[in-house]
């Protein structure tokens, strides 16, 4: 390249804060979010759509951030693992059960399966209130684990469920 | 794993996106979802010269039941199409195959059209237009023109869409008479590519009669194949037909190619009984439909 790249501006709401920076148009919406907004915690795997470890929500859709540019998703609202958090600051539901379940071991594919399973359950939240193991495992099928054998990642979508529809009760009360 | 500097282009009218796009002619590229794309950009194997990115142009994500089939904006989500339930009362087959493109997460950002542009011959929807007749509606800023799907899948990753254009929408139509479908395949993961898939459309006749049957295939060959199976099963029973008898007409038609995945014999093998499986799950679809 002799000319500079051209540079663009883009603005997101990331977990639900707005955020900018100024970078080129090939910059994946991954790279954006680590290197750009230092929010580190969306991990990078295959970089290619495979792993889905970079499993974002891109206005309430879950997405594979590697595969779109940030440029792309100008104007968008984004919700990381950073932001599945409950609003005090405690594990939110997805968390907690990752945590109860023993979901996950070396943790590199976690926030990947925890942005997944959120937008599983929060999406249409009437279709996945009470998941059974089979849908459980259906809906992680798109994020890889290298670890767990995927047998308390299947157990914690349930539990994640489970403590979702506690909150509800709890809130209806 | 990342993509080569692109001049990038956002328009925000279909006017402007197909001007930026006879400009730039054989330097330009169309980013729709970009789940094809954009790896094939990050492993650089693609680079292009200019991205026109068509995510703003709201005006094409539909999907729109017309009295002659379901019609499908460039950028309506594979999701979108895969969840409206207009659409699957109307036409299931793009339900029954939507569920194996991919992942969800996958089908949130991919859209249809772009999967049809992409070509891949084991891409879903390139056998579903082919197996119900469908077409592609492609412009440029000076006309449209409409390609049948038998038309437009010219080799693998190869479409008639040309330098300079842009496939605005596919037009999926609805079959006739009383007809039921079903998508089958076989992938090493979850999700994976198909080493081989079948479409199915079985036509009954007033006696619960088999009147037609047909298959298209993904993964045996450069482009979709669509093969007519009726000789094999027609005036047969909707319950009790030779479906294994269809299956073995569609795999003698079959020539697929042996890779690391799998032996030619095994993907023949997989043509016929996957054949039968579907045939015989389309027909059970048109009697209960």
């Amino acid at each position: 390249m002799t000319a500079a790249e051209q540079r663009h501006e883009v603005r997101l709401t990331v977990n639900g804060v707005p955020r900018r920076a100024v970078v080129p148009a090939r910059r994946l919406l991954s790279d954006f979010l680590r290197h750009d907004l230092r929010l580190t915690g969306t991990h990078v795997g295959c970089e290619h759509g495979v792993c889905g470890a970079c499993t974002v929500l891109v206005d309430g859709r879950a997405m594979r951030s590697c595969l779109q540019f940030a440029v792309s998703v100008d104007g968008a609202e984004v919700t990381t693992v950073e932001g599945c958090l409950r609003p005090d600051g405690s594990l939110g539901p997805v968390q907690q059960a990752f945590q109860d379940c023993h979901g996950l071991q070396c943790g590199f594919c976690t926030p990947g399966f925890v942005t997944t399973i959120t937008a599983y359950l929060d999406d249409r939240p009437d279709d996945h209130p009470d998941p059974n193991a089979e849908e459980a495992r259906e809906a992680i099928a798109g994020n890889l684990c290298r670890c767990t054998g995927y047998q308390n990642i299947v157990a914690a979508v349930q539990r994640a469920a489970e403590i979702r529809r506690a909150d509800r009760a709890e809130a209806s009360q | 794993m990342k993509p080569a500097p692109f001049a990038y282009h956002r328009p925000d009218s279909v006017d402007e996106a197909l001007q930026v796009l006879a400009e730039l002619g054989a330097d330009g590229k169309v980013l729709a979802g970009g789940q094809s794309l954009v790896p094939l950009l990050n492993m650089r194997l693609a680079a292009p010269t200019a991205l026109v990115d068509i995510n703003r142009l709201d005006q094409l994500a539909y999907v729109r039941i017309e009295e002659s089939g379901v019609r499908v904006g460039a950028t309506a989500r594979h999701a979108d199409v895969e969840r409206d339930e207009a659409t699957y009362d109307a036409l299931p087959l793009l339900r029954q195959a939507l569920t194996h493109v991919a992942h969800p997460t996958i089908r949130n950002r991919g859209t249809t059209v772009g999967s049809l542009v992409h070509a891949d011959p084991s891409g879903e929807m390139t056998a579903v237009l082919a197996l119900l007749g469908g077409s592609v509606e492609i412009r440029t800023a000076a006309a449209t023109r409409t390609v049948a799907a038998a038309d437009f899948f010219l080799g693998p990753l190869e479409s008639a869409v040309g330098a300079g254009e842009l496939a605005a929408s596919a037009h999926f139509p609805l079959p006739e008479g009383n007809a039921g479908t079903a998508w089958v395949e076989v992938a090493r993961r979850h999700g994976d590519y198909a080493i081989c898939g079948v479409g199915a459309l079985v036509t009954l006749d007033d006696d619960l009669r088999v009147a037609a049957a047909r298959a298209a295939y993904i993964s045996v060959d450069a482009t979709p194949v669509v093969r007519d199976l009726t000789d094999a099963v027609a005036g047969q029973p909707h319950d009790a037909a030779d479906w294994a008898a269809a299956g073995a007409l569609a795999a003698g038609e079959l020539d697929p190619e042996a890779d690391i995945h799998a032996t030619a014999a095994y993907r023949r093998h997989l043509a016929a009984v996957l054949t039968a499986r579907a045939q015989r799950a389309a027909a059970t679809h048109a009697e209960q439909r």
